[in-house]
């Protein structure tokens, strides 16, 4: 298993996680988890996701969720969950 | 599982805080390296260094890439060229041929610092150490990737006071012949006392000769981070203050952890330390001098700095040892002053001078680091600041080191901007009062009492 987190952080507007999930449906990646929340109209969420069966390498799955970002005009960041655990758990 | 506000605080870590990985330091043994010839021993240094770090940089670049961790320095290590060229160099020029070689293979790899263009001579100098020695304002002059260092002293061994004397020969030939640069040589060339085998940063960084074969070290920083951290228990107990720091410096720890391993991992090579410092640079916020300011003084260098200074530095070692079981280096806070925003603020409006820095260096982690001071500094009054720091390291079992930069054709008050990570300097006040008669004297100092520890 190769757990990422993807962040999205940006003005709320409607589709961002059906814009974010059908780009990673098109990777074979797996949602495990998801959590959201809107403070004062800005939208945070998180994802965990399996990408073991992603088909490319991980330098062009984020250069192309970097395309999705601009697009919907929000911040969007992938990263190996490894460096959350290694901060946040004993 | 881990939940939204945990990854949006390492998020904003390393967004808005200036969270990053300093160094990845990939250290190499070239003792077998050497051979009687020159040219022969500086083909070897090139193809070892190439074989083992031919893929450093694209490496820790990856690690970045998928950990979402800025990397900002790759730096290679080498055994204190003083000893590998001992038996081919017989003059300042083979030395310098080798430092070519090492500049010529840092480019070719990308990589940012070639550190260990070094000799240890705390006790006494060969023939090799001393043409090394007389070497380096050449060698900084000619070449840009090289970092030169020079261990005067240890605690068990006592300061060799003629290379004391040297090296203040050597700063300000270094300064110039590099004066058309605002004398920018002497902020690759470091005194120390007490080196460290496994350091990661630069300019002091050599692969000791107890070093395996190739290690990987890695330097983290976050000065940033504590300040942050810090500022939402603005006026709180020291217990708070120190709980604050010591859970901070945990987190930026552990994150130097795992780039480390997987470096390590992924590069084939044995993971060596983690240097847990507070390494500023230039950026605002990503200050030393600024945590002391956020824990109460009006400026950093006001009364109670040093105590400040020994709380934060004793918080981070604190924290940091839980992190990670290998933790070396140098570790601690740094205080360099043209490298951090708010050291030079409290040098300018007077708050800072050297003899409050050299005070400060007794419970940092290093030394006086980056101070500029006037150009006609004579080089005895370079020796004695050299000389005090190595006494201070002496006895108080510490690392040590100068990194001083007489700025040729400058005064007091005069600014010269370096650029990148090396800052602005102001040039600083030095006492005028002479100490020639003192570094005229030959010999060395001895160890001290409490190094009989057998």
């Amino acid at each position: 298993m190769n757990r990422t987190i993807i962040t999205a952080v940006g003005k709320d507007t409607p589709g961002i996680i059906a814009r974010i999930s059908t780009f990673l449906d098109s990777k074979k990646v797996n949602i495990l988890d998801i959590s959201q929340t809107i403070v004062k109209g800005f939208f945070n969420m998180m994802m965990i996701v399996d990408a073991k069966n992603m088909d490319e390498n991980f330098d062009e799955f984020v250069s192309q969720m970097k395309d999705i970002s601009s697009e919907l005009g929000i911040d969007i960041r992938c990263q190996r969950e490894d460096i959350f655990d290694m901060m946040h758990r004993i | 599982m881990i939940n939204l506000s945990e990854a949006f605080e390492t998020q904003n870590m390393i967004q808005h805080e200036n969270l990053d990985v300093r160094t990845v330091t990939m250290g190499i043994s070239l003792l077998d390296c050497a051979d009687n010839d020159t040219e022969k021993t500086c083909k070897n240094i090139h193809d070892k260094i190439k074989r083992l770090a031919g893929n450093l940089r694209s490496t820790a670049e990856e690690i970045s890439s998928e950990f979402g961790i800025p990397i900002v320095n790759k730096r290679i290590s080498v055994t204190p060229i003083a000893i590998v060229g001992s038996s081919c160099c017989k003059s300042t020029k083979d030395y310098l041929k080798i430092a070519k070689t090492l500049d010529s293979t840092a480019k070719e790899l990308g990589i940012n610092f070639i550190g260990g263009f070094s000799a240890l001579v705390s006790k006494g100098m060969t023939k090799g150490d001393r043409l090394l020695i007389e070497s380096i304002p050449s060698v900084l002059s000619e070449t840009e990737n090289i970092c030169c260092s020079v261990n005067v002293g240890t605690t068990k061994q006592g300061i060799n006071m003629d290379a004391v004397r040297m090296m203040g020969q050597i700063v300000v030939r270094t300064a110039e012949m590099t004066k058309d640069t605002g004398s920018y040589g002497c902020a690759k060339l470091v005194s120390l006392c007490n080196a460290p085998d496994d350091n990661p940063f630069m300019a002091g960084a050599f692969h000791g000769v107890t070093e395996p074969d190739a290690v990987i070290n890695v330097g983290v920083s976050g000065p940033g981070v504590v300040k942050a951290a810090l500022e939402k228990v603005h006026g709180k107990s020291f217990q708070v203050l120190c709980d604050t720091i010591k859970k901070t410096a945990f987190k930026i720890t552990r994150v130097g952890q795992l780039v480390a391993q997987e470096a390590a991992k992924r590069l084939n090579v044995p993971f060596g330390i983690i240097d847990l410092s507070l390494a500023p640079t230039p950026a605002i916020g990503d200050s030393v001098a600024d945590i002391i300011h956020e824990m109460g003084m009006e400026q950093c260098g006001a009364p109670g700095t040093t105590a400040a200074l020994a709380l934060l530095n004793d918080q981070v070692k604190k924290g940091g040892i839980m992190a990670s079981s290998y933790v070396g280096g140098l570790s601690g806070a740094f205080i360099p002053v043209s490298e951090d925003q708010g050291m030079i603020n409290a040098v300018k409006a007077g708050a800072l001078t050297i003899e409050k820095l050299e005070a400060m260096t007794c419970v940092c982690s290093v030394g006086l680091d980056m101070v500029a001071v006037p150009g006609d500094t004579p080089a005895s009054t370079i020796s004695g600041i050299i000389a005090d720091e190595a006494a201070i390291g002496m006895i108080n079992q510490k690392t040590t080191a100068v990194r001083i930069i007489p700025v040729i054709g400058h005064d007091v008050g005069d600014e010269y901007e370096y650029g990148g990570l090396m800052g602005t300097a102001q040039v600083m006040k030095v006492n005028k009062f002479s100490c020639k008669e003192f570094i005229e004297r030959q010999g060395r100092i001895p160890a001290p009492i409490h190094s009989f520890k057998n």
